[in-house]
């Protein structure tokens, strides 16, 4: 394969197998890159990144810019908390005037869906998605991969269970629709009321005990109740949620095997997971974290590669 | 397509052997120098020379191989291969001398970016640069092997092909073809 199918990275739904496969080689490439004395190669040089968040983040805001930098990209920020959005401009004057600055590519997260895919329509530059809304997290699901991949080999025939809020989360389904492309097995798990409707047609089992989704899997990946999403009550407390949903290190000894469990972060410690979890040896969510910084940095690289 | 023969194994063995020697009588027991395969055709000659020395020598012979895709000067400017290889260094060069082993020298930028990339790992104290085949009319970088096996004499519409016995060929070759025409 020489250059990936596209020249965005929109969601995990348009890419091939191919494509998550490249991104996933080039990343374990930057990762020995990472870990040297010097972190720093100098291939986007000539490349300036915008960095454009109109909603809260640290990992990912950190671990892009991170990437861009140890990429040797110029880089510039911004957020929508201290700027122009606020009298008024419309999404794509704010970008397009970002571009006319000379900007080659754009990492925007949006609370919007869609809002990527609606900007890669409009404006010239390499686009990519670092969360939009409820919709896709795709650069969150290739490092989750990579992780998985790193932890147990080959993905094909895996059962990952993905445990907690899918309603609300993007990440959620990125992760399906990248774990299904890389011929891994699927489940849900969460209280009914944070599981959207119909989410069987995706091809994933949809499993509403905690316990046999554990006992069921190889990976349990967990994600964090997102109430500043919530309008209505999902759940009667976060006390009982935690008490039917929180996973703890007794759960994970009564199974006969060892499971590997991950976080995309930020953990509610107590609410999804449990201290004596969270720092355990099953979890990853540091190594997750790492890999993130390889994993972006390969999806720039070869972003910026792709001939218009 | 005209193909002409410019090394047999008989000369490569030969060359390999010289080489050793001529690392030996400069860099003594190697208590400070290391050998830097480039990727991804150098580091079968950077095997075969490790092998070697290490039944001359009897001693283990620090070596590593050096990726250098990420360094490349063409980056977005022509097609190249984007996938890197495999670099493998567990060793830092800092204050070593380092002998950067590569099969073919053409233009130098291979060198060039893979001196860079060597520099992430430290900063030696002095390099080398062995190749077996220094096409010495083609050069875009002011950049001249130590130590060579043969020098020859093409243009750019010709091809070098090193082909190893090791990779599935039928012997050690070097050869010399032309590119065909479109």
């Amino acid at each position: 394969m020489s250059q990936l199918s596209t020249r965005h990275l929109l969601g995990i739904k348009d890419l091939t197998e191919a494509d998550i496969q490249f991104i996933l080689e080039t990343a374990e490439n930057f990762k020995e890159v990472i870990n040297r004395p010097i972190k720093k190669v100098p291939s986007l040089r000539d490349i300036t990144i915008a960095n454009i968040f109109f909603e809260n983040s640290t990992r990912t805001r950190l671990s892009f810019e991170l990437a861009e930098k140890r990429l040797s990209a110029d880089v510039v920020n911004f957020s929508s908390s201290n700027s122009s959005v606020k009298k008024g401009e419309t999404l794509v004057d704010t970008v397009n005037n970002i571009l006319s600055m000379k900007v080659d590519m754009v990492v925007m997260r949006h609370s919007s869906p869609g809002a990527p895919h609606f900007l890669a329509r409009n404006v010239k530059a390499n686009i990519v998605n670092a969360g939009d809304g409820t919709h896709e997290h795709p650069t969150q699901a290739l490092l989750d991969a990579f992780s998985m991949r790193e932890k147990l080999g080959d993905l094909q025939g895996k059962k990952i269970a993905i445990i907690g809020d899918i309603l609300h989360s993007r990440v959620a389904l990125s992760n399906i629709f990248c774990l299904q492309k890389l011929g891994a097995e699927v489940m849900v798990c969460g209280p009914i009321t944070l599981l959207p409707k119909h989410i069987e047609r995706l091809g994933v089992k949809v499993e509403l005990d905690v316990r046999k989704a554990l006992a069921w899997c190889d990976v349990a990946n967990v994600l964090r109740i997102q109430l500043e999403r919530q309008q209505i009550k999902y759940f009667p407390s976060l006390r009982e949620y935690s008490l039917y949903y929180g996973i703890n290190k007794k759960m994970l000894e009564e199974l006969d095997k060892e499971i590997v469990v991950m976080h995309p972060g930020p953990i509610n410690r107590g609410v999804e997971l449990a201290s004596d979890v969270a720092d355990s040896d099953h979890a990853i969510i540091l190594q997750q974290v790492e890999n993130g910084v390889a994993v972006r940095m390969a999806v720039l690289y070869l972003l910026a590669a792709v001939k218009a | 397509m005209q193909k002409r023969l410019v090394l047999n194994q008989q000369q490569i063995q030969i060359i390999l052997k010289r080489f050793c020697h001529q690392l030996i009588e400069n860099h003594d027991n190697f208590d400070n120098t290391v050998l830097l395969g480039l990727q991804p055709r150098g580091i079968i000659l950077l095997d075969r020379i490790v092998e070697e020395l290490e039944k001359i020598s009897g001693k283990k012979v620090p070596a590593g191989y050096l990726d250098a895709t990420f360094h490349r000067d063409d980056f977005r400017r022509r097609d190249f291969p984007l996938k890197a290889n495999e670099t493998k260094i567990d060793f830092l060069v800092e204050g070593k001398k380092v002998i950067l082993v590569d099969d073919v020298l053409y233009k130098g930028r291979s060198v060039r970016a893979a001196m860079d990339a060597m520099i992430a790992f430290g900063r030696p104290q002095k390099v080398e640069l062995m190749v077996l085949v220094d096409r010495k009319l083609t050069r875009d970088y002011p950049i001249m092997p130590d130590y060579f096996g043969i020098r020859v004499n093409t243009i750019d519409t010709q091809y070098v092909v090193v082909e190893w016995a090791s990779q599935g060929q039928p012997e050690d070759a070097v050869w010399i073809t032309e590119k065909e025409q479109k």
